[in-house]
């Protein structure tokens, strides 16, 4: 199946190439899991904070789902 | 020395130095300005006539040596443009010079009987008043400027541009940052019109030389600070080279787009296909590639986040300073705009006139709604400041923000409370800061109960932004815990270290009692925060305000928002949960 995963803030330093806002297109196994994702990129799950699928939150280990967006990001604030 | 009370009186332009009475002495800051308000102005005054007044006040810890992130002025009247009581604060140079000059609060107060205009200068000698007929119509970058070469020690300058002249509601007050920059603002609820409406242009303080502020217990202040710096320092999203220090508010642009909660194109839609382009990640891009501007600039001496920045041109030279995530949102997504040089000279034109970059951008979201131009249309909003600058009818009418706008060009998607305009966050797809925005004492404001911290964040705790249950005390406890922060001085931003990480919510209200000479612990913070906040309800209440004006905007109420499709679901009654406990006890 097919993921579009998106990098944001201080975790797209580990794409180096990676545009602001460019997706990622992986094509993995069925029941892959955001904690199959980041291993793969080389991410450690200690750096995210948030993760959601199609604009929700979502655990390290949920199964993902053929089309899904997912997104990566670090502990940020703002106002 | 003990704190005083300036009261500076237009009227007869003479300035006093008063004891603060028994009933006002614990407050700073939002407190404080609460206080006056609520004691000295009569609900149902006109904001623009004789009778309002405007009060600003540094926070407790305002002025003291190495209160990190300290640098935080209340300003507070009643608001021409919710017709509530308004606080509304903001960083750059002025908290920590009137803290040093041992000012607990400014009342200004009264309008010159000759209709002349002034500008006030205030340092340790007292109060002078100045003729600023040749100030009027400049804007806020060269009254900056001439404020610096004519007087020494690069003072704080709290001025108005031509919109606070004009008396328009959506003036807002611009306090200048270290390289004096006017991009500092005490932007929400029209306190500009009022400062305009007593003929101030511009309040400058000079700081050399005064007492500095008297801290009654100086081993608990110091231990208190030092905690507090210790947790900012930690936390990931306040540490240098964290997310803020990078990147800037903006860093929030992706994230909220990617919840789908990033109001966009006059909040038809929660997702804005081009926020990439205008985030924070871009802002700190386009520094390292032009070579010129900064990230990570402190807006006041002694911020120890330093999430501001100062954005170039294509050929690096300083278009503004700064974009936020809330302006980036407005005069951005909201108006379907996604280049950020156009955001910037939108900014430019905001912090020069004296415009509110939220309530600006999302009257500019209106005009484009009503077709006056079209959504993305970055050179026909530029065309429109344009209108502001020259003051023709049409920027008379843009000036006073988007609710005016709407009734005048016949729109009835209007996302406003009590009068002002919803910030970043749509409250359709992020229930809890709903509660905030209806309920609020200062119209539709986030900062007043940032529930995204927890709904969105994950920060001190995670709760699902989807649901409403909860989320009135939810609203409730944040709304509380910042009418405290709100009077500290400290940046408000300090909630995200002090969420998680408990000995710096300690060190924050330690160094708050070191100060005054205190025996309170955070079990009182909320307790404090809600006598704030009763005051501030009351005065509503008497100037007409009900249980019913704590409502969303009907459009909500039908048109589901994509990317989810969720319209405002939530009973009235959740709502007036916020603030039962007012007559209850």
């Amino acid at each position: 199946m097919r993921v579009e995963v998106r990098l944001f803030a201080t975790l797209r330093r580990y794409v180096p190439d990676l545009q602001v806002g460019e997706a990622l297109t992986l094509e993995v196994p069925e029941g892959t899991t955001p904690r199959d994702l980041l291993a793969q990129l080389g991410i450690p799950p200690d750096d995210v904070k948030i993760i959601m699928r199609n604009g929700r939150h979502i655990g390290l280990d949920d199964p993902l789902a053929d089309g899904d967006r997912i997104a990566f990001i670090p502990a940020v604030g703002g106002g | 020395m003990t704190r005083k009370i300036l009261r500076i009186n237009m009227t007869d332009l003479t300035a006093t130095y008063e004891d603060i009475p028994e009933k006002w002495a614990k407050w700073a800051g939002r407190g404080l300005t609460t206080a006056i308000v609520y004691d000295e102005v009569d609900p149902s005054v006109h904001p623009l006539g004789p009778n309002n007044k405007l009060v600003i006040a540094p926070g407790w810890v305002s002025g003291t040596p190495a209160a990190p992130s300290s640098g935080r002025t209340s300003f507070g009247g009643k608001s021409p443009l919710t017709g509530t009581i308004k606080e509304s604060n903001s960083g750059g140079l002025s908290s920590q010079k009137l803290g040093r000059l041992g000012i607990a609060a400014i009342i200004l107060e009264g309008q010159p009987k000759d209709g002349k205009w002034y500008y006030i200068h205030i340092d340790k000698d007292g109060v002078t008043f100045h003729d600023a007929s040749d100030l009027l119509g400049k804007g806020m970058e060269e009254v900056d400027r001439i404020m610096w070469e004519r007087h020494p020690n690069e003072p704080a300058v709290i001025g108005i541009g031509p919109v606070g002249e004009h008396l328009s509601a959506n003036a807002g007050i611009s306090v200048n940052d270290p390289e004096n920059n006017p991009g500092r603002y005490a932007g929400r609820g029209g306190l500009g019109a009022v400062m305009g409406a007593r003929h101030v242009k511009a309040i400058v303080v000079d700081d050399k030389g005064g007492p500095g502020v008297e801290i009654k217990n100086k081993e608990l202040f110091t231990q208190g600070r030092r905690k507090l710096t210790k947790a900012i320092l930690a936390h990931d999203i306040t540490k240098p080279d964290g997310g803020l220090n990078l990147y800037g508010t903006d860093v929030l642009m992706n994230i909220i787009n990617e919840a789908g909660g990033l109001p966009t194109r006059n909040f038809s839609s929660g997702q804005f296909e081009g926020a990439a382009k205008i985030s924070g990640e871009m802002i700190h891009e386009m520094v390292e590639k032009r070579q010129a501007g900064m990230t990570g600039h402190a807006c006041h001496p002694g911020c120890v986040i330093q999430c501001s920045n100062i954005y170039p041109g294509p050929d690096g030279s300083i278009i503004a300073s700064p974009i936020e995530y809330e302006t980036a949102f407005a005069l951005g997504a909201n108006c379907g705009i996604d280049d950020l040089d156009f955001v910037a000279y939108l900014t430019k034109e905001c912090n020069d006139l004296g415009l509110d970059t939220i309530e600006m951008g999302n009257t500019l979201a209106i005009a484009m709604e009503a077709g006056l131009i079209e959504f993305g249309d970055k050179v026909g909003a530029l065309a429109l400041m344009e209108e502001i600058r020259k003051d023709t009818p049409l920027g008379r009418i843009l000036a006073s923000g988007v609710a005016t706008t709407a009734r005048v060009f016949g729109v009835h998607r209007v996302p406003v409370v009590k009068g002002q305009s919803m910030p970043a966050y749509e409250p359709r797809a992020i229930k809890g800061i709903g509660f905030t925005y209806a309920t609020s004492t200062m119209g539709a404001d986030h900062t007043s109960g940032y529930t995204i911290a927890p709904e969105i964040l994950g920060t001190g705790q995670k709760v699902d932004p989807f649901t409403y249950e909860g989320k009135a005390e939810l609203s409730l406890a944040f709304q509380a815990t910042t009418a405290f922060i709100d009077s500290t001085g400290y940046c408000l931003f300090i909630a995200f270290p002090i969420l998680d990480i408990q000995e710096g919510f300690e060190g924050m209200v330690e160094s708050v009692a070191g100060v005054m000479g205190w025996d309170i612990g955070p079990n009182d913070v909320v307790e404090l925060g809600k006598e704030i906040l009763k005051m501030e309800r009351l005065f509503n209440e008497r100037a007409g305000f009900n249980k019913e004006h704590d409502r969303m905007p009907e459009f909500m109420r039908y048109e589901p928002l994509p990317p989810h499709n969720v319209v405002w679901d939530v009973p009235d009654e959740e709502l007036d949960k916020v603030y039962a406990w007012v007559h209850e006890g």
